[in-house]
């Protein structure tokens, strides 16, 4: 059997729990059950919501030292689940909290966990999983070794939300966990914001990026007037907001904003994943880079080769010119 | 206090990779190697907390020969000496692998705290820190934009989805993995470089036999997920046809 470990806040389940069902059901190929479990203190809304899936079954396992997340108690949760459950693969989302728990849960359990898993392949009778290597750069096919459970965590947007199958309503069943809460180590405080965006630019319709092929926080100036010339707001990849080149509320990308608009312009953006979950979902992608094999023409609708430096003032003219 | 800081050298971001016949690897003798970048910002707080707090950085790294650059190299930004733990097959092993060898080099070393970036920029498991802190017996946090620690006692902020923080605390001895942008790197000065030659480096044999948990069974260039209409020609040309379709096909302007 199948287990998934669901993911919610507040109760409430996120879109990544749903792709994760839909990655668990490609996995069994109907011929394996699958059980969801949710964790959390009250958490009983978010199992009634999993049980519309097609799966076998759904746990709510519920304990207050639960209601918000420490890694020490979702690694001994999850893993009395497993222990009772017996099951062949653990799918979890590859979210900040997966990331900051799973390795650990697969320490402990002494089992292999596959990251940032983005497809699934069959060949030979065998199950490899996709994932990105080297910066995006390559795609790996990778297969989990020793005894099972092997743990896998599914790449946001691998799968769609709405291609988790709907059932017939499975049954919840509802457990206490199996913690001990004077053994967890850390604490955690309220999740809080720095500062609350000044702009939003999830609402941007046009949106011209601008990554490490600035090169300097001089040039920057260069990207703010083709953004102009675009009618678009000006966003950057991580490591320009890192450098202090633009503010981080700028920044798209997993750990920034994620953004759809009709436009969206990337200059000197090479497109390692965690800057493409934040923008794959635009509508038309333009892509500038002076490396032909950056990942980010693999998402692009139109590509330039060449060196932003020239591409960007000719743009800005010809824009300008009609 | 005792600060440990674990790097890992990668290829550099503009190696452009090359595959071994069989595909299942890159070829190594086209790589030029540099420090992985969020490790870089791990070495960096670590010199930082030593500033603070007084005591020792340690810089350990997991690989064959060649690994020694980026252990020289942090050795001359000002980490006090260094633990090699050395071996080919640690040059290709999974995150699994390298924190299983050195968690055994390292056991006795008694640190209070175990920095590292949050993954690397090769492989990209993001693992190792977490498998390191559990074989070691530490609480653990990752994604850590900053550190506090005081009366023994570490308050660490950590970094969540879209723009959201949260600050965990737990008990020293712990391991934290650090996210690009904690800080801003400083670089090796000349002196630096000088006395890092006298510096200590132990090199340690892995206890066991390497063995990864994961597979690489081939490895190829990503597929498009769009059909990508590529633009050529000078500057200008490429301008006005970028800007004729926006217009004309996308409707985008």
């Amino acid at each position: 059997m199948i287990l998934v470990v669901a993911e919610q806040k507040d109760g409430r389940l996120n879109r990544a729990s749903w792709e994760t069902v839909a990655a668990a059901q490609a996995l069994a190929a109907g011929t394996a059950p699958i059980t969801v479990a949710v964790f959390g203190h009250d958490v009983a809304g978010a199992a009634a919501d999993l049980a519309a899936a097609d799966v076998a079954a759904v746990w709510a396992v519920s304990h207050e030292a639960l209601a918000s997340y420490t890694p020490d108690a979702y690694v001994t949760a999850v893993a009395d689940v497993v222990a009772q459950l017996q099951p062949t693969y653990v799918c979890l989302p590859h979210t900040y909290q997966t990331r900051d728990f799973a390795p650990v849960l697969a320490a402990r359990l002494d089992r292999a966990l596959v990251t940032d898993i983005t497809g699934l392949v069959r060949r030979d009778g065998a199950v490899l999983f996709t994932r990105p290597m080297f910066q995006g750069k390559l795609v790996a096919e990778v297969a989990a070794d020793g005894p099972a459970p092997h743990l896998l965590s599914w790449q946001i947007g691998a799968f769609r939300a709405d291609a988790a199958a709907r059932g017939a309503g499975a049954p919840v069943t509802t457990r206490a966990a199996g913690i001990d809460p004077a053994a967890f180590r850390q604490q955690a405080e309220p999740p809080f914001q720095e500062a609350k965006a000044a702009v939003d630019l999830s609402q941007a319709e046009r949106i011209v990026a601008v990554g490490r092929g600035i090169k300097a926080q001089e040039h920057v100036a260069l990207a703010e007037k083709l953004a102009q010339a675009f009618g678009a707001e000006l966003a950057a990849s991580r490591p320009i907001c890192d450098n202090g080149w633009l503010p981080m509320e700028r920044q798209i990308g997993s750990s920034g904003q994620t953004v759809a608009p009709k436009l969206y312009v990337a200059i000197g953006i090479s497109g390692a994943i965690q800057h493409l979950v934040g923008m794959k979902g635009s509508r038309t992608i333009v892509a500038i880079n002076k490396d032909a094999d950056a990942p980010i023409f693999e998402v692009a609708d139109y590509g330039i080769q060449g060196d932003l430096f020239e591409l960007a003032p000719a743009i800005i003219a010809e824009l300008g010119a009609s | 206090m005792k600060i440990a800081v674990c790097i890992k050298q990668v290829p550099t971001r503009e190696w452009q990779p090359r595959l071994t016949d069989d595909r299942r690897w890159v070829r190594d003798t086209d790589i030029s190697y540099e420090m992985n970048e969020p490790d870089a910002y791990a070495l960096e707080e670590a010199l930082r907390l030593k500033e603070k707090h007084g005591g020792e950085v340690v810089v350990i790294s997991a690989g064959p020969a060649r690994v020694q650059q980026v252990i020289r190299e942090a050795l001359a930004r000002g980490a006090d000496r260094a633990i090699h733990v050395q071996d080919d097959a640690l040059g290709v092993a999974d995150a699994w692998a390298g924190a299983l060898a050195v968690a055994a080099a390292v056991k006795d070393e008694g640190f209070d705290i175990v920095l590292t970036g949050l993954q690397s920029d090769d492989q990209g498991h993001g693992q190792f820190g977490p498998v390191l802190a559990e074989r070691l017996g530490m609480p653990h946090s990752t994604i850590i934009m900053e550190v506090q620690i005081a009366d023994g006692r570490l308050r660490a902020k950590r970094e969540l989805e879209g723009g959201w923080f949260q600050y965990v605390t737990m008990p020293l001895p712990a391991l934290l993995t650090i996210q690009s942008g904690i800080n801003q790197l400083r670089y090796a000065t000349l002196k630096g470089i000088m006395a890092a030659k006298k510096k200590d480096i132990r090199v340690a044999a892995p206890a066991a036999p390497v063995a990864s948990r994961t597979r690489v069974v081939s490895l190829s260039l990503p597929q498009k997920s769009k059909q990508t209409a590529m633009i050529g020609g000078t500057p200008q040309e490429a301008a006005r046809e970028l800007v004729r379709r926006l217009r004309e096909e996308a409707r985008a302007l």
